[in-house]
């Protein structure tokens, strides 16, 4: 058998993000999320519903990569006209992403870096349906290259995603579907469970993965983070790697992380 | 009617809406109309793929109103970005769901619609968007999402009559039903034209999206959405989208690439990539 890779790792770790969400949309996306949400559905949370990355809900999670374009069998129907009436302002719906920036209010962006937003240096995205889904529904978040450029210091250049950053907040606005859930790696998985010395949410380490440790963490990380009760990130066991071998037939998985390290450090 | 009377029929400082999904559907052969006109100084409201990319490029952009724009397999529109970061664009940005908001405030008649989104993000700051207070007794703080009103839209579907009746195959009508209710006027661009829907398919009229009240004019522009997607017709042209993407760099200036994305006519386009039979032969996108 060959080493389990850093990135199976992450996905296995990301698919606990969506245990116990009951019947909900998961949505991963980019390969380690995707691959998260289908392992979720196919091992502990058979109630969730997924699309096929178009229009349709398959109780069957669809593979990754090149392939017939009939292999897909729809079992309902969420296309973008429905999306925000029946998956995001209803709250149904837990998505895994990857913005740009994240602070350590959990603001994200994807919009634009540096400049202004009448002439950015870079221009990205767009804020996309950001917005909509970090006040509606649940988010976690996936970072293959844990660095202080993605955890920046002071805030995002642009707030895409509402964060838990009080100053951001009006008065009489309803923050309550705010759910900032994991933040899983290269390095670690987070969550959102620490407090700051104001008394604010703040992010949190809860495992590293084999032979990280939490200065390792630290050093590349813009903003100080609090300890939770650290364990060691699990490996995933052997029907978890079946099942993401499947989902990823085209090994897309192995490009994710730079030179596609082992799980555990050599 | 041709796309050049469609064109005719615009004015330089309209807000126009274009229909589609970044990649997908999108009304191209209209867009490419618009780019052979002297159009100038429009309001570009839209899910934005290259159609935006082509009308930021070409100088016809004075203001975007967008949620993201993007090819997909090229996440991030080339062309699109260099408007930006030489600052030529004003810009409206907003949530994709704030957006469609604003279509039904239009469509509605109504100043605003109410919703939470954009609390606690930059987008109102940005916008200049206010907020409300419910009047009820949870004394909710809103932001009032303003009506996004069109002066004309553009969408491509697979098949209409000349009266408007408009049917649409592929599996999303993303927003395009609020892009013909929100504007003055919705000029329709499609596949397969046909006289009286009623004599020839009176049993598909579920695939109407929107009836026919809300449709001004109607073009028969067989593969107009290339290089867009068009389901279940023919799928993107990925090829044709990332020459397009690379000559963002390389030469970099529109001026002397926009014969190859535009060309002099409709037909000359066409024929430049290979006619129909290529077009037809695109294969659908698989995600």
């Amino acid at each position: 058998m060959t080493d389990i890779t850093l990135a199976e790792l992450c996905i296995f770790a990301c698919s606990e993000a969506f245990r116990g969400n009951g019947e909900i949309i998961a949505t991963g996306v980019g390969p380690v999320p995707r691959l998260a949400a289908g392992l979720a559905k196919l091992t502990h949370s058979p109630e969730l519903l997924m699309t096929d990355g178009e229009a349709y809900l398959v109780e069957q999670p669809v593979p990754i990569g090149p392939r017939g374009y009939d292999d897909r069998k729809a079992a309902g129907h969420l296309p973008f006209s429905r999306f925000f009436d029946s998956a995001v302002w209803t709250g149904r719906r837990h998505a895994m992403v990857t913005p740009t920036q994240l602070d350590r209010f959990g603001q994200i962006n994807l919009s634009y870096l540096g400049g202004s937003h009448a002439q950015p240096k870079t221009q990205m995205l767009g804020v996309r349906g950001f917005p909509g889904n970090t006040i509606y529904h649940p988010n976690s978040f996936f970072f293959p290259a844990h660095s202080p450029r993605v955890f920046v210091p002071g805030e995002v250049d642009m707030v895409s995603g509402v964060g838990y950053n009080p100053a951001k907040r009006v008065a009489g606005g309803n923050y309550s579907g705010v759910d900032l859930r994991r933040i899983v790696t290269n390095l670690c998985v987070m969550d959102f469970g620490g407090e700051n010395a104001d008394g604010n949410r703040a992010i949190r380490v809860v495992s590293l993965h084999p032979g990280v440790s939490f200065d390792e963490v630290q050093a590349a990380t813009g903003f100080p983070l609090e300890r939770g009760e650290i364990v060691e990130t699990p490996l995933p066991d052997a029907q978890a790697l079946e099942i993401i071998a499947a989902l990823d037939p085209h090994g897309i998985r192995a490009g994710v992380i730079k030179d596609n390290p082992p799980a555990r450090r050599p | 009617m041709a796309a050049r009377d469609v064109v005719a029929s615009l004015h330089d400082g309209m807000t126009i809406g274009i229909g589609g999904w970044g990649p997908r559907r999108k009304p191209m052969a209209l867009v490419r109309e618009i780019l052979r006109s002297d159009l100038k100084d429009l309001t570009i409201v839209a899910y934005g793929g290259a159609d935006v990319g082509m009308l930021c490029a070409a100088g016809k952009v004075r203001k975007l109103v967008f949620a993201f724009v993007s090819l997909d397999a090229i996440p991030l529109e080339p062309w699109f970005r260099k408007a930006r970061e030489s600052g030529q664009i004003e810009v409206l940005e907003l949530d994709e769901g704030m957006f469609q908001w604003g279509l039904k405030a239009a469509a509605f008649g109504l100043p605003f619609l109410p919703t939470r989104v954009g609390l606690g993000t930059d987008l109102a700051e940005l916008g200049g968007l206010r907020t409300v207070q419910s009047p009820y007794e949870d004394g909710e703080t809103l932001i009032a999402m303003p009506a996004l009103k069109l002066d004309a839209a553009l969408i491509h579907a697979n098949r209409s009559d000349w009266r408007g009746n408009v049917h649409l195959f592929g599996p999303d009508s993303y927003y395009d039903e609020w892009f013909a209710r929100a504007a003055a006027k919705t000029y329709v661009s499609c596949e397969e034209l046909v006289d009286r829907m009623e004599d020839h398919h009176p049993g598909d009229a579920h695939f109407n999206i929107v009836e026919r009240c809300f449709v001004s004019g109607v073009v028969h522009m067989p593969c107009g959405a290339h290089p867009s997607s068009m389901p279940p017709a023919y799928g993107w042209d990925m090829k044709a989208f990332k020459a397009y993407a690379d000559a963002a760099k390389d030469p970099g200036d529109w001026a002397t690439v926009a014969d190859r994305f535009v060309g002099a006519s409709e037909q000359a386009y066409l024929e430049s990539i290979g006619g129909k039979e290529a077009v037809a032969a695109l294969p659908l996108p698989i995600f």
